[in-house]
């Protein structure tokens, strides 16, 4: 292989395995945009990758799988809200209590669908390539001949940034983020945008999840979503809950990941446990660097309470 | 009287989030092809009620209940310690150093020693956190959680390489001295000391928050850090010294794994002990009575997953399942609380 191709190649892994991250941070940025935190990407990814495992096996057919992800993702989403939103649970504790059922009921599920609690072969997706552009050199086969999720979230970014900071939506969702009395004051419903945000963020986990199990690896296995859901948590702190800077620490993630494997290839003398390790290294060091600097949405964490006389 | 009544929902709470999980179980384990009652059964006689089975029950109580402590000292300070997972590996790895460098002590001081590397492992780790927390207000939830992963593969890479027993099969350490091992304490059983340690890790822990004046800090920052602050106490120096306790403590639940029951650092010898503390410390609301009963209530559904999955042929993970809905409805029955005192403030208010 020479240097030209494996770089394109090793650009293009970084993309892939950036993706199912970049699904879940996307999510979670509309959650935490708008007051509600989101520990439970972790659960929503995982239920997602199960979920689109479980679909793509019982029908055969990938996008059933894709579907019924970004369903089970949706009610998770819901769940969280209305511990959150409705019952004012502490949201790291509903957080938490979610990520933990989701592993117990997607492990428990799985060995009961599949043998030995794995999903194997699942079918694919195939890469769509572009006519034209895709014959580029370097950015070619690397923007343009992709699977369609990935064009999904190409187009998702700009759609989510100019949503957030172009329109009138976008204004409500951050107005509820960062201050819901006034927002409830001029006549927005903090419930219904909260619930309308985390089902958001419930649905595009699920999809990163669906891209985990059928793009990815093809196969589903317990616990598969292993911290993926808190490097997408950290790439949003990261990005400082900006949808464009979110999508890139999230590709630093993946070419982080993707370095591993390919070093794990090379045989070079590094243990492969400390390049497994990279990622987690990497959004640790990410979160420590740029704390003092990023700043949370001010509503996020703190439930709303209409009759309260405080915020 | 308001009192008592919210003293009874206090030990009722946990009572009916564990009910209502077991049921939701129950309904996955009838989906699975089997009668629940069958399973239940099977699950608690053989964890409770057989001597064998109970001995499986409290090597599985240990860790937990170390690790439960982790949590709930943390969580005492406000503080959210979900990085149990990683300071069982760590203090498994302290314990292991000690047991294996240092050799011909008396067992009298080589145990407390091995205890006491994965102390200070543990606290490391939990430190980290709580020094960033402290110093850069850096979310101690996220870097707790990266820290597993970070403390897991490290001591995958240790035990693969510099740790490895020479001519192993697969990747463990070789036997720590046996001068460091934690002593049988029911015959013909599994049941080791660990079990001891963790009660009296609880006691000591009690009488630390309880009595003294680190204790009164630890609640002070954790009910309202700013009066804290404003009463002289340093926020930042509890929190570090909190999340370093908290650390230690779920150390010495991987030293009770290494020197209790392996006697040696296996890879990935923690099947998850430090996420379940999370449960736990929620469960029991904050008292550490609370962390000894429900520890050994998870540590008897552990012992008797393996035992429902072999003569009643339901998967384990539904153990994991309920173990997730626990907190599931303990988070739910906090919230009704919550309202039910709302509203009882409301009709006063409207009494008067």
């Amino acid at each position: 292989m020479d240097n030209l191709t494996f770089f394109t190649d090793y650009l293009s892994a970084s993309l892939r395995l950036s993706v199912p991250l970049a699904f879940a941070a996307l999510g979670g940025l509309f959650s935490e945009r708008s007051g509600v935190l989101n520990i439970a990407l972790e659960g929503m990814l995982l239920s997602g990758a199960f979920a689109s495992a479980a679909g793509a096996v019982l029908t055969g057919n990938v996008w059933i799988g894709m579907l019924l992800a970004i369903t089970v993702g949706g009610i998770v989403g819901l769940l969280h809200a209305y511990l959150c939103v409705t019952l004012r649970v502490d949201q790291l504790v509903s957080g938490l209590a979610i990520n933990l059922t989701a592993a117990g009921l997607t492990s428990f599920w799985s060995r009961i669908l599949f043998n030995s609690g794995q999903a194997q072969q699942l079918p694919g997706i195939q890469t769509i390539g572009i006519p034209g552009l895709q014959n580029i050199p370097i950015v070619g086969s690397l923007l343009f001949n992709q699977d369609p999720l990935i064009y999904l979230l190409f187009l998702l970014v700009p759609f989510t940034t100019y949503l957030l900071f172009r329109t009138s939506l976008g204004l409500s969702l951050r107005a509820v983020g960062e201050y819901p009395r006034a927002a409830d004051t001029a006549g927005v419903s903090v419930t219904l945008v909260r619930y309308t945000a985390v089902i958001i963020s419930g649905c595009m986990a699920g999809l990163g999840g669906a891209y985990l199990a059928l793009v990815h690896v093809k196969f589903f296995a317990e616990g598969m979503s292993a911290g993926k859901g808190f490097i997408a948590l950290a790439a949003l702190i990261f990005g400082r809950w900006h949808p464009v800077s979110t999508a890139f620490a999230c590709l630093l993630f993946g070419a982080t990941e993707a370095l591993q494997l390919r070093i794990q290839a090379f045989n070079l003398n590094i243990p492969y446990q400390f390049l497994v390790m990279l990622p987690y290294v990497i959004a640790l060091l990410a979160l420590i660097g740029l704390a003092g600097k990023s700043t949370p949405p001010a509503a996020l964490g703190i439930p709303y309470i209409p009759e309260s006389r405080e915020q | 009287m308001r009192h008592e009544s919210s003293r009874i929902w206090l030990l009722l709470s946990p009572i009916v989030a564990i009910a209502s999980a077991l049921l939701v179980g129950a309904v996955l384990i009838a989906l699975s092809g089997t009668n629940p009652v069958t399973a239940y059964t099977v699950l608690f006689t053989e964890s409770l009620a057989n001597y064998y089975g109970f001995g499986s029950t409290l090597t599985k109580t240990a860790p937990l209940l170390l690790a439960g402590l982790g949590v709930l000292t943390a969580l005492k300070a406000g503080q959210f310690n979900i990085g149990g997972e990683g300071q069982i590996y760590m203090g498994g790895l302290g314990s292991t150093l000690v047991g294996l460098y240092l050799q011909g002590l008396p067992a009298l001081i080589h145990v407390p020693l091995a205890l006491l590397g994965g102390f200070l492992f543990g606290a490391v780790w939990g430190g980290i956190p709580g020094y960033l927390k402290a110093v850069r207000g850096v979310n101690e939830v996220i870097t707790t959680l990266l820290l597993n992963y970070i403390a897991l593969n490290l001591v995958g890479y240790l035990v693969h390489e510099p740790l490895i027993e020479p001519g192993a099969p697969s990747a463990y350490s070789p036997l720590i001295s046996q001068s460091a091992w934690l002593p049988i304490i029911l015959p013909k059983t599994q049941a080791h000391a660990g079990i001891l340690v963790g009660l009296i890790a609880a006691v000591i822990l009690w009488v630390v928050l309880a009595r003294s004046p680190l204790g009164y800090q630890i609640e002070a920052v954790g009910l309202n850090p700013v009066a804290a602050r404003y009463s002289g106490m340093s926020v930042e120096r509890t929190i570090i010294i909190v999340m370093a306790l908290a650390g230690g403590l779920a150390g010495l639940a991987g030293s009770s794994e290494v020197m209790g029951l392996k006697h040696r650092l296996f890879e990935q010898f923690s099947p998850g002990y430090g996420y379940d503390a999370i449960a736990l410390a929620f469960l029991s609301r904050g008292n550490i009575a609370g962390i000894v009963a429900t520890s050994l209530f998870f540590g008897a559904l552990r012992s008797g997953a393996n035992v429902m999955q072999r003569s009643a042929d339901v998967p384990v993970t539904v153990v994991y399942a309920i173990q997730g809905l626990t907190v599931l409805f303990i988070a739910i029955s906090f919230a009704i609380e919550r309202r039910f005192r709302m509203i009882r403030i409301k009709t006063a208010d409207e009494r008067r």
